[in-house]
């Protein structure tokens, strides 16, 4: 049985409706604008720095294919050389099912208090929210999370989770919520930002007995996982509690350790802009004297072996979250990532959501049309997922899906179709179209344009003129220039 | 060289004289262009949208209406690379439509591509004393990889003023029926690339596509000043 995904992946509202909403608000798309720009930029620079950039996506896209295609073993692989590293390796089918696991893990070592490592398996299984109604406090320490924690806010972005925040609203934040900050010292300087947010994790670093990581790569030879990171804050996690405990989404395996030559060239340059990332932690099981002498390891399938049963849509599990995607998108500039009301956001989330959680995942169904198709993704994406393709092709799935119920959308098309089939009823409608624009002449403006049109055609005008026909269509002139 | 003339749907109805001015350029290079009367749509809006079935009909009606021409040239980035980039994928599965679909498709160009790679040709003869600025559109920028062929034809117009735009590979939030199905976002995208068009201070925005043209020039007639126009009829030398 193929079960969907469900936790934090599912829209509550049609996206028009959420986007229009996000529009509205004008620093939130000044504070996107600003902060996509910059991180395109860098992008740009360090990608351009490689001469084999072409060479390492299709690398990535081929090693990513390979894990897809035998993934059953490679899993198997990894349990067991996980286990045979001492780690503790279970299975989670869905949301539910991990967020059980963990939080019976973490009840189990007596602990009301864990420390977390940025990770969008947990935001993606609500682990937060299910660890606080078990009375335990999850405390992020990626910095980004941690301004999105104490805001009640969640992320907006996959890499930059506080994208839709500026400066000077940290400064607030940090002063009117955490715990011990001098109000009256701090400034909105970056670094004077930073260090508050400093002195108010070290304290929960060296009290925590149990850390809560995701993973990047799963690597299936040698049960290994991997952390990147930026902030230090990962390793401090990694390390210092005795108890670790890893959630990891299944499609995370890569086959060999060697393959990480590829995927930490492709990550921080398409993330954060950075020839490398600052922190990178790997933990093979337990290592007696040193770091977490506890570790286990959750498996979260949610969705994905659904997805990977579409042979289009199944290289979405190629994602390696890097979000090169969000920062070149014209439409999640705009919006933000709220709007795609998923943990993944944007282009990528596009394409996810909707497959993690099925035809029933409501809202989801209209993600797939939250995009110009203008392709500039599937440049940026690091493993080549051609995500334009993919959102055709759940259009598809959604319009075949419900063909057997009315739909006027549907019957404008197929009558459409049903006229271009045919050159003389196609030659007939555009003389009628032509005709059609001759009455419309006179409501047109000066310039030939119309500035008002009732429903559907009233969302067009809503924000531009359009021209009427002119007298004569190609065709028509055609005759005449062909045999005058 | 015999060419045959692919004018789309959005042409025939709505800019007759883009299809004019590709005859003229054509023809005044010494070529013979063909306009194969069973032409209807390409089928993008149908493809695009979800409806796969209503589309391949659409396929099959191209493929034979254009089949055996040494070249088939469209003014439109995004139907050429509908016919190129997806009617493979549309006819995968029926193997004598995808042989073709193979057989055509790699000979449908859009007119860059034709006068640059297959005709040679840099410098149509025209001339336009105006400041232009030209949008790559989406689908001829990253699906047809059309580069500067556009604009090398420009380059060579007479008494052109040539200007850039700042966030040219930018889309203009047109995207079909995403205009109406997501107004709101995009008439935010229009809003931005009609803002960065009246910084250049060009009298012209040219683009490869219609289509693309259409929203802009919706967008720009709100707020008067630029006028929208293919770049065909600037190699035409058009003169409006």
């Amino acid at each position: 049985m193929n079960a969907y995904g469900t936790g934090n992946i599912t829209a509550r509202e049609p996206f028009p409706v959420a986007a229009r909403h996000e529009l509205g608000d004008a620093q939130l798309r000044a504070n996107l604008r600003r902060a996509t720009h910059t991180i395109r930029d860098k992008r740009l620079r360090v990608v351009e720095e490689l001469p084999d950039w072409e060479q390492l996506r299709r690398a990535g896209a081929a090693i990513k294919d390979d894990v897809l295609r035998r993934l059953p073993e490679l899993l198997e692989t990894f349990e067991a050389a996980a286990a045979a590293a001492g780690a503790t390796v279970h299975w989670a089918r869905d949301a539910q099912e991990a967020c059980r696991l963990v939080t019976g893990l973490v009840e189990a070592a007596g602990v009301t208090e864990v420390v977390k490592v940025k990770s969008m398996a947990t935001q993606e299984i609500g682990l937060n929210e299910a660890l606080a109604s078990a009375g335990v406090d999850a405390v992020e320490t990626d910095l980004a999370e941690l301004i999105v924690q104490l805001a009640d806010d969640t992320p907006s972005h996959i890499l930059v989770p506080a994208i839709h925040y500026n400066r000077r609203q940290i400064r607030e934040l940090f002063a009117a919520r955490m715990p011990g900050v001098d109000v009256d010292t701090l400034t909105d300087d970056p670094a004077a930002l930073a260090e508050a947010a400093r002195r108010h994790l070290r304290a929960r670093f060296l009290s925590a007995q149990v850390a809560v990581s995701g993973a990047n790569f799963a690597v299936a030879d040698s049960g290994t996982l991997v952390v990147v990171e930026s902030e230090g804050n990962g390793r401090m996690c990694l390390t210092l509690p005795p108890t670790l405990i890893s959630i990891v989404g299944i499609e995370k395996i890569v086959p060999t350790f060697a393959d990480l030559e590829v995927f930490l060239q492709l990550l921080p340059r398409s993330s954060t802009g950075e020839p490398m990332n600052p922190y990178t932690s790997m933990w093979t099981g337990v290592t007696p004297g040193d770091g977490p002498q506890t570790v286990h390891i959750v498996l979260v399938d949610n969705g994905r072996t659904a997805t990977l049963g579409d042979e289009v849509g199944r290289q979405a599990l190629r994602c390696i979250r890097c979000s090169a995607c969000l920062n070149v998108c014209p439409v999640y500039e705009r919006v933000g990532g709220h709007a795609y009301g998923s943990v993944y956001p944007g282009p990528i989330g596009a394409i996810l959501s909707p497959q993690l959680t099925g035809p029933d995942g409501a809202a989801n169904r209209t993600l797939p049309f939250a995009s110009t198709l203008c392709g500039a993704c599937f440049d940026a994406c690091p493993v080549r997922i051609d995500i334009p393709e993919v959102l055709v092709h759940l259009r598809q799935r959604g319009v075949d899906a419900r063909r057997g119920r009315p739909s006027a959308q549907r019957a404008g098309f197929q009558s459409l179709a049903w006229v271009m089939r045919d050159r003389k009823r196609y030659a007939t409608a555009l003389r009628a179209a032509r005709r059609g624009g001759a009455p419309l002449r006179m409501a047109a403006s000066r310039r030939g344009t119309l500035r008002r049109l009732p429903w559907p055609l009233s969302a067009w005008t809503a924000s531009r003129d359009l021209p009427v026909p002119p007298k004569q269509t190609f065709r028509e002139w055609w005759d005449k220039h062909v045999s005058p | 060289m015999r060419v045959a003339l692919f004018i789309t749907c959005v042409n025939d109805l709505m800019f007759a004289r883009t299809g004019r001015a590709v005859v003229q350029i054509l023809e005044r290079l010494g070529h013979t262009v063909d306009f194969p009367a069973g032409q209807t749509c390409c089928g993008q809006m149908h493809a695009n949208s979800g409806y796969r079935a209503e589309a391949q009909p659409l396929v099959a009606n191209f493929v034979d209406t254009f089949a055996g021409y040494e070249a088939v040239v469209a003014p439109s980035g995004s139907c050429v690379a509908m016919v190129r980039d997806w009617y493979p994928r549309l006819a995968d599965g029926d193997r004598d439509l995808t042989a073709a679909v193979a057989e055509v498709a790699s000979r449908t160009y859009e007119l860059s591509e034709l006068l640059v790679d297959v005709l040679a040709v840099t410098d149509t003869g025209a001339r336009f004393p105006h400041r232009v600025t030209y949008h790559p559109t989406c689908h001829g920028l990253r699906m047809l990889r059309l580069g500067d062929r556009p604009l090398a034809l420009l380059r060579t117009v007479r008494d052109i003023d040539l200007v850039d735009l700042s966030g040219a590979e930018e889309c203009c939030g047109f995207g079909g029926t995403f205009a109406v199905k997501n107004a709101a976002v995009s008439g935010a995208m229009l809003a931005d690339k009609c803002a960065a068009i009246a910084d250049t201070s060009a009298e012209y925005v040219a683009a490869a596509d219609n289509s693309c043209l259409l929203h802009i020039g919706g967008g720009l007639s709100r707020r008067g000043g630029q006028k929208p126009i293919h770049y065909a009829e600037i190699l035409a030398g058009v003169d409006r």
